[in-house]
């Protein structure tokens, strides 16, 4: 390797560190403060690392807001939505992508024009909605607008577009319906695509905040990110509690990140390339 | 073939049924919704009582409301420095790491992470970066000799440090979808470029970005719409009792606020389709511009 080569190498890593320390530095000073005392987080010049660590915070901040509920109510909000996107997804995916039926370009139309409108046009009447079933403060709420999914329509209808028909008409000779098709043959083959949509179903649930704000008032039926502004709301100055409970909030999304990381790495990739 | 024209009716029926969820969820959740906002936006609605048909008259209020129009301003000015910005920064970070270097797999998880972290968590860090007295990023700015200003609440300040957090929130997104057109470009193309004697420079021109500008399109289309719709950084960085608000405040927070704190839907709602409006100018704006630049096979 000549030297030109070995410099731009050294110059890209070099670029490539600054770039990632100012990505985790947040994160870093983030728990640095969570383990300090109120008064070690603000003193001047800052204290970097504190000369014992203040778990405390994390069991004050646990106590002083309902965060085990959060979790509860997070997990189930995001697993409902996952569930519901991938099976009605799926099945209507399937018949947009694979079946021939009077209408279907009108109606897949409905899918496109709910993608490319700004979901704020949608928020008040949902809200409306929600609240005459009576379903404000309740986990269903929070699940409601997650019921369909137009995006995991679309996503999973480039997937079943892209399934040979050789082995439609074979399955078909041997006298499985559509159902049995879908369900036996093309549901297996688009797994990937379900992990990508599972993946964008949980991270937009759990970073949602406007809508658990509208449903959810009542703190015990409130998901982390709602959660996380009522605790800012009340505990506005400190900062190491604050940060801890924002910890709790992003911690497990990091390790299922950390785990499924090759599937979120694909999933997102995927929507780029298949615009 | 005869087997599978023989079935049409039973293919439709299974048409019909297996599309019937997610039809009629999107027709009760996005299709009447989107029907009753356009009319709400036309009424007097408080959210507690009937609403009241006025026509025009919130439109009228809304193009002669000063708050509403500093919002405007506030979501542009946010989206057209964000977005050029924070795409030629994933664009740059991601064509580095599509070089033949080690450590790939940890720079990118880095880069990543917040995208994994809620909104609400990263707007509070960032405040504490920020912070103006205790803040680590007005700290080592005193250490070079610069007095930091007031990054929150100085209201000549307070869109930077939006659009900062803004960037670094979704440059790991944007660089992931970039680095997978990247790694669409057949090293074939780089390699015949270099036997005609084109450096780096010249590549990056000629072969990357014509190459990459589908994808290109994709990110800058996907950005733009959601820095139109910027809420969250502000609602939880910002906050609703701070006084250089009106200056970062934007037409996604107004719709919130009249909404859902001072229970003025019908208000929120002629917002909401003004946002509407404006994401669909740009959205045609960027449809139409992009034939001058971006190349599909």
């Amino acid at each position: 390797m000549n030297r030109g080569k070995i410099n731009s190498k050294i110059i890209i890593h070099v670029v490539l560190i600054i770039g990632s320390f100012i990505m985790v530095l947040p994160f870093l000073w983030m728990f640095l403060t969570s383990v300090k005392t109120l008064s070690e987080s603000m003193q001047m010049p800052p204290i970097i690392i504190p000369k014992s660590f203040r778990w405390q915070n994390y069991v004050d901040v646990w106590n002083l807001l309902p965060f085990a509920k959060f979790y509860i109510n997070t997990f189930a909000m995001v697993f409902f939505r996952i569930v519901f996107a991938i099976v009605f997804s799926s099945m209507a995916a399937y018949a947009f992508a694979r079946i021939k039926f009077p209408g279907r370009d009108m109606l897949f139309m409905i899918v496109l024009i709910q993608m490319m409108i700004p979901s704020q046009l949608f928020v008040i009447p949902q809200y409306l909605l929600v609240s005459k079933l009576g379903w404000l403060n309740t986990i269903k709420a929070l699940v409601v607008p997650g019921f369909v999914s137009a995006f995991g329509t679309f996503l999973l209808r480039q997937f079943f577009l892209t399934l040979p028909s050789e082995l439609e008409e074979a399955a078909i000779l041997d006298g499985c319906n559509r159902w049995q098709i879908y369900w036996k043959i093309a549901m297996p083959l688009a797994k990937s695509g379900m992990a990508a949509l599972g993946i964008f179903t949980a991270l937009f649930a759990w970073k949602d905040l406007m809508w658990p704000m509208v449903v959810n008032m009542s703190i015990e039926k409130m998901p982390l990110s709602a959660g996380l502004a009522s605790l800012q709301g009340q505990y506005s100055t400190n900062y190491p509690q604050l940060m801890a409970g924002s910890l709790y909030a992003i911690i497990p999304m990091i390790i299922l990140f950390i785990i499924f990381q090759k599937q979120f790495i694909q999933g997102i990739a995927t929507t780029g390339s298949k615009s | 073939m005869s087997k599978l024209s023989n079935n049409k009716v039973a293919d439709y029926a299974w048409g019909y049924f297996m599309i019937a969820p997610t039809i009629i969820g999107l027709i009760i959740l996005n299709v009447w919704p989107l029907i009753q906002t356009a009319y709400l936006s036309l009424c007097k609605f408080t959210g507690f009582d009937q609403p009241k048909f006025i026509g025009l008259g919130n439109f009228i209020k809304l193009f002669h409301d000063k708050e509403v129009i500093q919002a405007v301003y506030n979501t542009l000015a946010y989206t057209v420095i964000a977005v050029p910005i924070g795409v030629l920064l994933s664009l740059i970070i991601a064509v580095l790491l599509n070089s033949n270097i080690k450590g790939k797999t940890v720079y990118r998880t880095l880069y990543f992470l917040p995208v994994v972290s809620t909104p609400a968590a990263v707007a509070m860090v960032w405040k504490w970066l920020m912070n103006y007295d205790y803040g680590l990023i007005n700290y080592v700015l005193s250490k070079i000799g610069i007095h930091g200003p007031n990054w929150i609440s100085d209201p000549h300040f307070v869109l930077a440090s939006l659009i900062i957090v803004g960037i670094w929130s979704s440059l790991g997104y944007n660089m992931v979808i970039l680095l997978a057109g990247l790694q669409e470009i057949p090293t074939t193309y780089y390699e015949a470029a270099s036997i005609d004697g084109a450096g780096a420079v010249k590549k990056f021109f000629s072969i990357t970005i014509p190459m990459v500008s589908p994808t290109l399109f994709f990110v800058v289309i996907t950005t733009m719409i959601s820095s139109l719709q910027v809420f969250d950084l502000i609602f939880m960085m910002i906050g609703t009792s701070n006084p250089a608000l009106p200056n970062v405040q934007s037409l996604v927070f107004l719709f919130y606020k009249y909404s859902f704190m001072i229970y003025n839907k019908g208000y929120g709602s002629a917002i909401a389709i003004l946002l509407f409006i404006i994401i669909m100018i740009f959205t045609l704006i960027q449809l139409k511009y992009q034939k001058k630049w971006v190349h599909y096979e």
